[in-house]
């Protein structure tokens, strides 16, 4: 086989990869951009979801997506939750002070983590696709009688790898249409504009914060339902999705929704097609140099404005 | 019917008001006086809600503004103008003034209203706030202010940086607005603009108030600005 398949075959894991990752960067890069609070715990959300996708999946009898059509719903909502809560009796009685949530939100992590620990074990446990059809994808090759398709042996992907790319982009475009478009996206880029106005102005910041950690949390904890038929439910999960979101959101530029998308993209699909050709830990070696370079020569990340 | 009962406020524990009474009455301009630092400032945030009381109580009418959350504060009726206009920079002219409407659930006739009389912002209407000139910026800020229909405006500097015609404009805004019945409360650095519009002025020396004269006596006796403003 020639290296465009093989490129191919890379290009399409890591569009699975940066489609996950960007739903779980934006998530990161919302809860910075309107409260300025660096959430360490962020990579926990991502794990409750696959936790709970695991246990609605095992819990619910009959055919596989009934659980995972439940979990897609559910395990956002309950995460969301669970950060409405941790914002009210937390972050909110720390008046949102951005360097002591970096240390309480380190300290939910160990609690989210070691909860999930002893509850649900240390073991990692699969999910089941709704749907998994093999898809072979044709080549075209020039031989003697002209350009011919052809369907090289190992170059396919998975109808539900195709589809967690298409739900990703759509709930991306449900975020960017909330955001850009809703009564509420413009008083959460207000708040975000200026917290002190947005009081003066009727705006219930205390309110608008909690709605934003729960969002933030529950389109960690949907990337996470998304893709735990691929991975597996783990309670140290979270730790990959965590740093992989702050390299993005760093490349971005942090509380730049355009840019994370953008910079998730690069990140995964380089992620795919270096992991292909070469080795996943030099894609990971690649990304953090990024960062690096990001960070000496634009601090404000790809996106991001200076000083903001 | 706004009234400042000996409030005390500040930052952490820097005290800056200490024990200021005021009172501004509907369809009255008090203008408040005093040097940098003396808590012009200060005292607004504090009637907004932005900061905490020490001490003392804030009414309107018969509402106490201090027990209040502060985002309830605009929600009866307190419009603030802030010093250095602090729109919502990146969202347009536009939704700046949806968000003003927002506060009190002013409908679409009161930002029709609030465009007629800054005709200018309904050429920018679809711009950034942060892409206007000065003068336009104070404008939005006024307007944004206006669209919760205001018992109390509080104004403070807003004709700092304007070039003449625009310090103009607002003053008209101003006095139209106190003919409507407005309480104003105006921080205002400018002796003879404040003279030329406020009913009485109130000095502020050290978060302590001062003497309250009404300003034409003020007109015909500088020597209490003197003392007070050091002008």
């Amino acid at each position: 086989m020639d290296l465009g398949p093989y490129l191919v075959l890379a290009t399409l894991e890591g569009a699975v990869t940066a489609a996950v990752l960007a739903l779980t960067a934006v998530g990161l890069s919302l809860v910075f951009g309107v409260m300025r609070v660096v959430n360490i715990a962020h990579g926990e959300f991502f794990m409750l979801g696959a936790v709970i996708a695991w246990a609605l999946a095992h819990g619910l009898s009959g055919h596989p997506a009934v659980g995972f059509a439940v979990a897609l719903v559910v395990a956002p909502l309950v995460v969301g939750a669970l950060a409405v809560a941790a914002d009210m009796t937390i972050l909110k009685r720390l008046d949102y002070d951005p360097e002591r949530t970096i240390v309480a939100t380190i300290g939910l992590l160990y609690i989210i983590q070691q909860l999930t620990l002893m509850g649900y074990g240390p073991d990692a446990r699969p999910v089941a696709a709704p749907f998994n059809t093999r898809l072979a994808i044709p080549w075209f090759e020039k031989g003697a009688e002209g350009w011919q398709m052809i369907w090289p042996w190992g170059l396919g992907t998975t109808s539900y790898k195709l589809a967690v790319i298409a739900a990703a982009v759509a709930v991306l475009c449900a975020v960017w249409a909330l955001m850009a478009r809703s009564r509420i996206g413009l008083v959460m880029r207000a708040t975000q504009s200026d917290r002190e106005m947005a009081l003066a102005f009727g705006i219930p910041v205390e309110r608008v914060y909690a709605l934003v950690f729960g969002l933030g949390a529950g389109l960690a904890a949907l990337a996470a339902v998304l893709i735990v038929p691929i991975q597996q439910a783990h309670y140290l999960m979270g730790a990959d999705p965590l740093l992989l979101s702050f390299v993005v959101v760093i490349i971005g530029g942090l509380g730049s929704l355009p840019g994370t998308v953008v910079a998730a993209v690069l990140i995964g699909l380089s992620d795919g097609i270096i992991s292909v050709f070469f080795s996943p830990t030099l894609a990971k070696i690649l990304a953090t140099l990024l960062v690096g370079l990001v960070l000496v020569f634009r601090p404000q990340g790809l996106f991001g404005k200076r000083g903001g | 019917m706004l009234r400042l009962d000996r409030v005390s406020a500040g930052y952490g524990r820097a005290q800056v008001l200490r024990a200021l009474s005021l009172e501004v009455k509907a369809g009255e301009i008090l203008c408040l006086l005093g040097r940098n630092g003396a808590g012009k400032t200060t005292c607004m945030r504090a009637i907004m809600g932005l900061l905490p009381l020490m001490s003392g109580r804030i009414w309107l009418d018969k509402t106490e503004l201090s027990a209040l959350a502060p985002h309830q504060v605009p929600r009866t009726g307190v419009g603030y103008v802030p010093q250095g206009r602090r729109l919502f920079a990146e969202l347009t002219v536009a939704q700046n003034i949806e968000i003003g409407l927002m506060a009190r659930g002013s409908g679409p006739e009161v930002r029709e209203e609030v465009l007629d009389l800054f005709p200018r912002l309904r050429e920018r209407y679809h711009q950034r706030a942060q892409t206007l000139s000065g003068g336009e910026q104070q404008m939005l800020a006024t307007a944004r202010a206006l669209c919760l229909r205001p018992k109390v405006l509080l104004l403070d500097e807003p004709t700092e940086g304007l070039q003449p015609s625009m310090i103009a404009a607002i003053r008209e805004v101003i006095v139209g607005l106190r003919h409507k019945g407005v309480a104003i409360l105006l921080v205002e650095q400018r002796v003879d603009a404040v003279l030329s519009v406020a009913d009485r002025v109130a000095f502020i020396e050290n978060g302590q108030g001062g003497v309250v004269m009404r300003a034409e006596d003020l007109r015909a006796d500088h020597t209490i600005i003197d003392r007070y403003v050091g002008v």
